[in-house]
């Protein structure tokens, strides 16, 4: 349900005239099975077959790889190993710290070692039964405290401080002191990995890859082939979702159907079966963290620790961003003066963690939370009278330096309150409690404030390729990928308005690295701002040549306005004999260029890592949401009851698609810290490694209401056509989950021990309901 | 060879009857509006439609092609989206469309098959139905809110979807393409055909004996598909419900719709929509089979938990010898159970709980479409006195086989329900069970659960229970 505030929407008419709503441009094709995903991509004759052995222990030293046997077998072309890399054997994103193949070790279970090229699946599947490989078994490791005990780090550890952190603690009445834990989270992104590949000419390889980032799988291709980028073309039609998991893990998919192709000069595709997937792909980063928070007499916070122990898994991948980012939202909308967070990413014997919307910023934000919950259930306070009282205001300085400025925080928690009339839900809540036995209601309220911009400023950057073709329709190129976010649409409404034409004259092409050169993936929820921004720049370029051409050739005034509203060409708010199709076909006779590449790189952002402070960000996005939910105090169980929401949107230029984001991000995050439970066992096999023992959220364990109010406001100058990033911060709104159960258990059994542990899973639950004191944190 | 109706075309087939309906439509047809997300039946990305005779009508059921063996579409109509697909919208999708209900898509078109299998039920119009037809259906993206509001559009538009004349109704009003309105004929002569050329063969029995495929295609796919089979799904002689003196008599084949669906079973069991809306999913419960969730001996198998409650009987049949033994003494060990390998179960039979108490309790990470934790039935009589005359009570998830709890039912029978004697019981219970760690919980969390469930059987005993948990 979208909740509206009428009082501002008038504020926004203007806007809303000059850009179509379109809602979902590619709805319309998703329902009748037309959208073309990877392996729905009609495949050439003599297209092969490529299936990775994997390693079947998680660390240790390769003695003997036997696969002649395997090599002989019907169907069987050829079996690969890391000796065939024409080029390097490096597929690591930002630090080479990944074999594309494995070599001499292994360093963790599913880390691919053989590709089985073959004529048909099940060959390969026969081949994989056949293959026999001898490992010397190395010291396993899977909690990232033992691996940071053992001083296996993938990066330099970090830290951000702000004020005197040991005077302030001194100065504190109440300090409180406790561990924190996040669990893993698989994106489960339905559509699994997968490239498509097929040879070109001049040695030259085209992939169709489901990746979130084309140039990656592109520049990790033409490394591991040791050719220039320039001869691998990637080519991206769609995604069935990425949620991060194909930011940088679609590399090796690609590289793998590409590498086959490129050597055997045939098309080969490269598509796992989703055990697979499950198994040799990274995931959430879990943490532990420790934290220690100090409040005055009045309950400000003062000063607040942290130490977080990040499980990066067995090479860096984007692990080492992922907790920069952590860092970044260490105090998510709260305004505290003292403040001390300490980053160790930690290398470990899992797959290697990955990108997951939020992108480590959920991870640091529940520690916070839990310090605050600590805090306030033993002064035995509301939690949110400590929230509500330490939200920021404009002028705060983050942590990271940057200066806070519109804050919405307040005003999302305010709102909260009042629209969702929490006094009441309180009070409702107790009630119900007292009068049953069995059955028990919690609830929580948890505020978001997240930054927007790739923290690597380098990467914010985009580009974007117009044509307007001889007829008035238009075909738009660029670096953003459509996963399902909706960025397409958006693009289309973009491009749409900044020339004044009909929605459907606009057509959204796949996103290709021979169009558009050098992307940044689509990532950080700045798609639509960097691609957009980027993609008015082009349309923009292409106006000025109309107008010129209008002011030159058309009219005898040097001095003029002229826009295009509705297809026609208005001269000083009249409206002339041309439109959009004649004006295009006379410019193109007098041979006007009617194509144009534009470029954004996001202006003022900085960030200085020798000392850890800057202005990461372009602005940041605020929100607050109420959780209440219902546990089952026999069985352990528990629904979620409501989730209300007063969200920043900034000016919604696509309310169909934001309106989902939110909602899909706070089912995502919900998932997260309820019912998805990744687990490993000492060896490092997945164990939660399949749909039927790693559970996402169905129709019937989603919240029974999610309120969504559109907070309205001007929105923010960088983001595009002022309406607000939207993809990851509503995620965080699921955290709220965990503390409204948790406050639940808490009243069936105040002296329950149950810890600040996600996901808080009905086994959790039960044992908090019943098994008080038996492992005690805090 | 396989013969079908593929939306609007007839297939006539050589490709092996354990091969996927799934990779049939995608790879041999090039249909490739069906997705395919997990291949074990757990994410409904590759939900197709299924049109088979119930009765004398032709029924639509969602399915999930990923497990639906070629063989089992035999004589059948198959619908992939683009079978119903017309040139504008269907109300499905169009409501899919105006409620946001799709993003990156990849799941949509199983949405779509389930809610235009939902539209095409002539039972079904409400709102809960139609989200009753997606419980099958996994999306990573929207939250399901949306699909949600699509669904309240849809059940609004179909409620005067007429009960006879159903399909003639929704060809009308652009659900379905109208070739639709043959297909029941269609079929009957396909049927004709195939039973003179059935006439003309003779019966092969081979070894592997595939139900629903369910299970088999989930654990042994490429065996499967590179065996030969005898495929029982559709074997008239193991189908129906029937009750004869006092008795239940359920066929082997007979899927847990039929069971959840029968008029006859819901008369003695008025819970039994709430048990059965926890096992599996509305495709699976269309294609999985009693038989078959017996045999496979899943230590947590909600069917063989169920039926062990009603101490049922199953009759086990080898070359037209039968032989009739307790459900219980079925289960030897792990996977391990008294059936020659050329045994099939033919039928399960079980008194009727007519005057005594029954109670089916499931727990899972998730509530729905998932793998117990624990479950549990029950099945006692009380007598005049409030003592128990009878109990049968069965767990599973806390031993390697699905568990009939003998000692416990021994303690219980001819007990008062106290507080006192469920804390005896729950002692004796905990010593018949043996639960281990795995991905579905610890060993601990699963004999706290099972404490749990098994008072949940009680809380008509309310102030025991209470008291019980108190401590």
């Amino acid at each position: 349900m979208i909740t509206d505030d009428n009082k501002k929407i008038t504020k926004n008419t203007a806007q809303d005239a000059a850009v179509w709503q379109v809602g979902n441009i590619d709805a319309a094709n998703h329902v009748t099975g037309k959208s073309v995903y990877v392996d729905d991509i009609p495949v050439m004759e003599g297209m092969l077959f490529v299936k990775i052995f994997d390693s079947p222990i998680a660390h240790g030293k390769i003695k003997n790889i036997d696969f002649a046997a395997a090599s002989k077998m019907d169907g069987i072309i050829k079996i690969f190993s890391y000796k065939d890399i024409p080029g390097q054997n490096q597929i690591g994103g930002i630090i080479p710290d990944e074999p594309f193949l494995a070599d001499t070790e292994v360093h963790f279970r599913g880390q691919p070692v053989l590709l089985i090229v073959a004529e048909n699946e099940d060959a390969a599947e026969e081949a994989l039964k056949e293959i026999k490989i001898e490992i010397e078994q190395l010291p396993i490791i899977t909690n990232p405290r033992e691996a940071f005990a053992a001083g296996h780090l993938l990066s330099p550890s970090r830290k951000f401080e702000m004020g005197d952190i040991q005077t302030a603690f001194k100065n504190c009445k109440h300090i409180f002191e406790g561990r924190a834990e996040t669990g893993g989270q698989e994106q489960l992104y339905l559509e699994t990995q997968g490239a498509y590949a097929y040879p070109t000419e001049h040695d030259s390889v085209k992939i169709f890859s489901s990746t979130q980032g084309p140039t990656q799988v592109q520049r990790t291709t033409a490394k591991v082939l040791g050719v220039g980028m320039n001869k691998v073309e990637v080519d991206v039609p769609r995604l069935g979702g990425g949620f991060g998991g194909k930011e940088d893990q679609a590399s090796f998919w690609g590289t793998a159907a590409a590498m086959v192709s490129w050597i055997l000069k045939k098309p080969a595709k490269c598509i796992p079966h989703r055990m697979e997937d499950m198994r040799m792909t990274g995931k959430r980063n879990p943490y532990s963290s420790d934290y220690k928070i100090g409040l005055d007499d009045d309950l400000n916070i003062i000063a607040y620790e942290a130490t977080y122990y990040q499980n990066g898994g067995a090479a860096a991948d984007l692990s080492p961003a992922i907790i920069e980012r952590t860092l970044f939202h260490a105090t998510n909308s709260y305004r505290i003066p003292n403040v001390k967070v300490t980053a160790h990413s930690c290398k470990t014997n899992l797959p290697p963690n990955t990108a997951f919307r939020g992108f480590g910023g959920p991870q640091g934000m529940f520690v916070l939370e839990s310090a605050i919950d600590q805090a306030a259930k033993i002064l035995q306070v509301d939690a949110e009278l400590i929230q509500r009282k330490n939200l920021m205001d404009d002028g705060y300085e983050f942590p990271y330096g940057q200066i806070v400025k519109d804050c919405q925080a307040k005003q999302c928690w305010d709102e909260v309150k009042e629209l969702y009339d929490v006094p009441s839900v309180k009070k409702e809540i107790i009630d119900f409690n007292k009068q049953n036995k069995l059955y028990k209601k919690g609830m929580s309220l948890m505020p978001v404030c997240f930054g927007i911009s790739f923290t690597n400023t380098m990467m914010n950057q985009a580009r974007a390729l117009v044509h307007v073709y001889t007829d008035g329709s238009v075909g738009v190129s660029t670096g953003a990928v459509e996963m399902g976010q909706g960025v397409n649409s958006k693009m289309l409404q973009v491009a749409a308005s900044s020339f004044g034409i009909k929605p459907e004259r606009v057509k959204l092409e796949t996103t290709n690295t021979t169009r558009v050169a050098n992307t940044s993936p689509s990532a950080a929820s700045s798609t639509t701002d960097l691609n957009g921004k980027a993609l008015q720049d082009a349309c923009n370029q292409i106006k000025k040549r109309l107008f010129d051409f209008i002011k030159t050739e058309l009219t005898d005034e040097e001095e003029c306005d002229i826009e295009i509203k509705n297809e026609v060409v208005y001269i000083n708010d009249e409206a002339s004999v041309f439109n959009w199709t004649n004006l295009v076909q006379q410019a193109f006779l007098k041979r006007i260029n009617l194509s144009a590449k534009g470029h954004y790189a996001t202006p003022i952002i900085n960030f200085d890592k020798s000392i850890e402070k800057g202005h990461p960000f372009a602005y940041h996005v605020y929100g607050t949401a109420l959780t209440t939910v219902t546990v089952d105090c026999l069985r352990g169980t528990y629904e979620i009851d409501d989730v209300k929401v007063v969200h920043d949107f900034g000016s919604s230029m696509n309310r169909a698609v934001d309106l989902g984001q939110c909602e899909g991000g706070i089912v995502q995050g919900i998932g997260w810290m309820t019912m998805e439970e990744v687990i490993y066992n000492d060896e490092g096999r997945l164990l939660s490694n399949a749909l039927s023992t790693y559970k996402i959220p169905d129709v019937y364990s989603v919240p029974k209401n999610i309120d969504v109010k559109f907070l309205y406001t001007d929105g923010h100058a960088m983001a595009i056509l002022k309406s607000k990033a939207v993809g990851e911060p509503p995620l965080m709104y699921g955290i709220g989950a965990f503390f409204a159960i948790r406050n639940a258990v808490l009243a069936f059994n105040p002296s329950s021990a149950i810890s600040y542990s996600a996901p808080i899973t009905p086994e959790k639950v039960l044992m908090g309901l019943y098994n008080p004191a038996k492992e005690k944190n805090h | 060879m396989i013969s079908f109706i593929l939306n609007n075309q007839l297939i006539k087939t050589t490709q092996a009857g354990g091969s996927t309906v799934l990779d049939f439509i995608r790879y041999q047809k090039r249909f490739t509006g069906t997705k395919i997300g997990c291949r074990e039946g757990d994410c409904g990305a590759c939900t197709i439609l299924v049109g088979d005779f119930e009765n004398n009508e032709l029924v639509y059921r969602s399915m999930t092609s990923c497990l639906m063996p070629l063989g089992n579409a035999n004589s059948k109509h198959i619908v992939s989206v683009e079978g119903i697909n017309m040139n504008g919208l269907s109300p499905v999708q169009q409501a899919m469309v105006d409620e946001n209900g799709t993003q990156c898509g990849f799941c949509t078109i199983g949405f779509v098959m389930s809610l235009t299998g939902f539209v095409l039920n002539s039972q079904t119009k409400n709102y809960n139905e139609a989200i009753a037809a997606i419980d099958g259906n996994i999306c990573r993206c929207t939250g399901y809110k949306s699909i949600e509001r699509a669904a309240s559009i849809l059940s609004e538009k179909i409620k005067d979807k007429p009960h006879n004349q159903t399909i003639e109704w929704l060809v009308e009003k652009n659900f379905v393409p109208a070739y639709f309105i043959n297909v029941k004929e269609r079929l009957v002569q396909l049927r004709q055909q195939l039973t003179a050329e059935a006439c003309e063969l003779k019966a092969i029995t081979q070894k592997l004996v595939l139900g629903g495929g369910t299970d088999l295609v989930v654990q042994k796919a490429l065996k499967v598909k590179k065996s030969s089979l005898t495929h029982v799904f559709d074997d008239e002689k193991l189908k129906g419900i029937k009750f004869e003196n006092g008795q239940c008599h359920i066929g082997a084949a007979v899927t847990v719709t039929m069971f959840a669906e029968s008029a006859l079973i819901k008369s003695f069991f008025p819970g039994l929509s709430k048990h059965t809306k926890l096992i599996s999913s509305t495709p699976i419960r269309n294609m999985a089979t009693m038989a078959g969730n017996l045999v496979n001996a899943s230590p947590i198998g909600d069917m063989a938990i169920f039926f062990l409650a009603l101490n049922s009987d199953i009759v086990l049949s080898k070359a037209g010898k039968t032989r009739t033994i307790k459900l219980k003494d079925f289960y030897k060990g792990y996977k391990q159970l008294d059936k020659d390998e050329d045994e099939i179960i033919e039928k399960i039979i079980f008194t009727a709980p007519q005057n005594s108490h029954f109670n089916f309790e499931k727990v899972s990470k998730r509530t729905h479409l998932d793998i117990a934790s624990v479950n549990t039935a029950c099945q006692f009589q009380l007598n005049d006195k409030g003592h128990i005359d009878c109990i049968h009570l069965s767990a599973g998830g806390v031993a390697p086989f699905p568990k009939y709890l003998n000692e416990t039912c021994a303690f219980l029978t001819g007990k008062k329900i106290t507080a006192a004697i469920l804390k005896d019981a729950i002692e004796i219970l905990n010593s018949e069970v043996a639960p281990i760690s795995d991905a579905r919980g610890t060993a601990d969390y699963k004999r706290l659960l099972l404490r749990q469930l098994f008072l949940a059987h009680f809380t008509k005993q309310e102030e025991a229970v209470k008291e019980v948990l108190s401590v």
